[in-house]
């Protein structure tokens, strides 16, 4: 892959980007743009919705269509887009807090309509923007700055509750691999209907200074060694189960609406 | 004018208003008393080729209408009082990010969820100030059905033309009330687009405002690459925290409405001549002034009316030359006294301001109105 095609991309002139030394959104920004590159896509023909942390600042660093939006919104954004422009390829980036707290029902919801966008969600375990206070996939009992004696809420499976809501397509894999989280984000741009992608990543600013949780590297390290395979068949503790989690083929909400708009058009209805 | 006649209702005619206008997607949540016109936008808009979301709330509802409408769709959405409320937050995505849209608030008598099916005037401030942070708005108010077609294709075109969001407050009594309509034939009012780009798509800066300080707008899918953002930024839509470029950008932001207010001020008077007294109202309470006029000829006392249409930016020339000419004036208004202090602060502290302000969910009646005149 030519570093010239990555530039059709890639807002290089915006580089070096403003995340930490360490963090994992460069990674993902990365898979991202090589999946874009992989899947031939025009950059005039996709835009990328994003929300409000540290990964909402992606949009920065593509030359994409983009719009940054308000915190926890970006698939409600991405769903007005894609329901008049269905040609586009439209993406929703957004955070663990952004994505799956205070943006939980749009998440739900999206995916229960099964509008067709793809959402890549970094998942940090904390909000690094604001200073790593704790969201709603902090595990249970670990320190955040606002959670100094330890969390007393248990983590939400973002992936779960995409499954359950009804998505076409969730995979969870993690910034330690690097391949396999940029062949889930090709999957997910293809497969029609609303699509997720976990990047399980790391904060060492934050979560990993405030959970002694050593360097960078070390932090890496650690996520490969709990990441593990969805065929191993092992959950709990501290496992971060990864692989392709819900694959369905539920007609996309864009299909559904011309469907119901032929019956409009020629007059029918239900019941 | 020509046009087909009929009869209908407030809600409906503000729907018709903004199919009239070219809106082509509607994105709401439903809400008494404004669900009419979701329920109207879901009959027809499909037929039209156009499209009816239902959101899981109005957060959502007015994030879809902002997306649609960068795609170049126009869009809106219709709401009450507390989801209205949960609006403010994307109605500054849209002002920042300067993308048409129209918002219609059916006003209901709150606080929370307070009377729900009874009428009130008491979003005034919402909003016009409801959205954090400094910024301008347009806000209309019809007074009847036929305000409520002509208002809707008016907030259409000054969103399309400002690249705002424009606030249509109606309230429960215009929504709800039927009357007789003239629908006009297409091409009989000015229906307005927004400004497309000129130059060649390597060229193009999506913030790099005219003279008139809008920017020309591409949609999200055109050669026309469109970095939108609810963040502070530069010409190109890309983050720029310098205070010049935050001056600049705020300035901007309020000068293209209110550097426009000629052009977006609309009022009517009614029996402005030799009146001694002046009754200010918009929105259904105008219409009981329209009665307390005739009441008030009768006793032999010349009262005249300034309907006001625009709401924001508040047409300050007009009521202050309107006052000018008068001993007294009475605002009305269905909450405890919001535009009277917009009227206040125009005519100043000295002159003579009644306020009949009305809180319990019941319509203003001319009689209410005329009693103010008892203060002079």
């Amino acid at each position: 892959m030519s570093i010239s095609s990555l530039q059709a991309f890639l807002r290089t002139e915006a580089l070096p980007h403003f995340w930490c030394a360490g963090c994992g959104n460069g990674i993902v920004l990365g898979a991202l743009v090589r999946a874009f590159v992989r899947l031939e896509l025009d950059p005039t023909r996709v835009v990328v919705v994003t929300g409000i942390g540290c990964w909402g600042k992606a949009d920065d660093y593509l030359l994409t269509h983009a719009f940054h939006v308000t915190h926890g919104r970006a698939l409600a954004f991405a769903t007005g887009i894609k329901v008049v422009r269905p040609d586009l390829t439209v993406l929703a980036l957004m955070g663990d807090g952004d994505g799956a707290t205070i943006g939980g029902n749009h998440l739900i919801h999206a995916a229960r309509r099964n509008v067709d966008v793809t959402a890549v969600v970094v998942n940090n375990q904390n909000y690094g923007m604001t200073g790593g206070q704790y969201s709603a996939t902090t595990p249970a009992e670990s320190c955040t700055s606002t959670s100094p004696y330890g969390n007393p809420e248990d983590a939400l499976d973002i992936c779960a509750l995409a499954d359950a809501a009804g998505a076409n397509y969730v995979a969870r894999s993690t910034v330690y691999h690097v391949r396999q989280l940029e062949n889930f984000i090709c999957e997910a741009i293809t497969k029609k209907g609303f699509s997720l992608v976990e990047a399980a990543s790391i904060c060492p600013t934050h979560y990993g200074r405030n959970n002694r949780l050593g360097t960078p590297t070390e932090m890496l390290r650690r996520l490969r060694e709990q990441a593990v395979p969805l065929a191993r068949g092992e959950v709990g503790g501290d496992r971060i189960v990864i692989g392709r989690l819900v694959e369905r083929e539920r007609e996309d909400f864009n299909a559904r609406y011309e469907a119901v708009r032929r019956r409009a058009v020629e007059g029918g209805r239900l019941g | 004018m020509r046009g087909k006649v009929r009869f209908m209702q407030g809600n409906e005619a503000i729907a018709e208003g903004a199919f009239y206008a070219g809106a082509r997607f509607f994105a709401g949540y439903p809400i008494t008393p404004s669900s009419e016109i979701a329920e109207i936008a879901s009959r027809r808009l499909l037929k039209l080729g156009g499209y009816y979301l239902q959101m899981e709330d109005e957060l959502a509802s007015l994030a879809a209408v902002i997306g649609a409408s960068l795609c170049g769709v126009k869009a809106f959405t219709a709401t009450s009082g507390p989801g209205f409320s949960l609006m403010q937050e994307n109605l500054g995505v849209a002002i920042m990010a300067e993308v048409p849209c129209v918002v219609i608030n059916v006003q209901r008598s709150g606080p929370s969820t307070g009377l729900a099916t009874r009428p009130a005037q008491a979003d005034v401030m919402q909003a016009r100030w409801g959205t954090h942070g400094d910024h301008a708005i347009i806000a209309l108010s019809p007074a009847s059905v036929q305000e409520c077609f002509e208002l809707t294709v008016r907030a259409f075109n000054f969103a399309e033309r400002f690249r705002t969001p424009v606030i249509l407050l109606a309230d429960e009594i215009v929504g709800h009330m039927r009357e007789r309509v003239v629908l006009p034939e297409a091409g009989e009012l000015e229906v307005l687009e927004r400004k497309r780009p000129r130059v060649p798509p390597e060229e193009y800066l999506p913030y790099q405002p005219d003279v008139d300080g809008v920017p020309p707008m591409s949609d999200f899918g055109s050669p026309y690459v469109f970095h939108a953002t609810g963040s502070m930024h530069d010409e190109r839509g890309l983050p720029n925290n310098s205070p010049e470029n935050a001056r600049r950008v705020i300035r901007r932001l309020h000068d293209k409405i209110y550097n426009h207010r000629d052009e977006l001020t609309l009022t009517r008077g009614f029996a402005m001549e030799e009146a001694e007294y002046l009754v200010i109202a918009f929105g259904a309470t105008a219409r009981a002034a329209r009665k307390a006029l005739r009441l008030a000829r009768e006793r032999g006392v010349r009262v005249g009316l300034l309907q006001l249409q625009t709401l924001w930016p508040f047409p300050e020339e007009v009521v202050e030359g309107a006052a000018g000419r008068v001993r007294g004036l009475i605002v009305a208004e269905m909450n405890l006294g919001q535009i009277v202090h917009e009227v206040r602060r125009v005519v100043g502290w000295d002159r003579p301001v009644v306020s009949v302000a009305k809180s319990d969910g019941e319509g203003i009646t001319p009689d209410e109105i005329l009693a103010g005149l008892e203060a002079f």
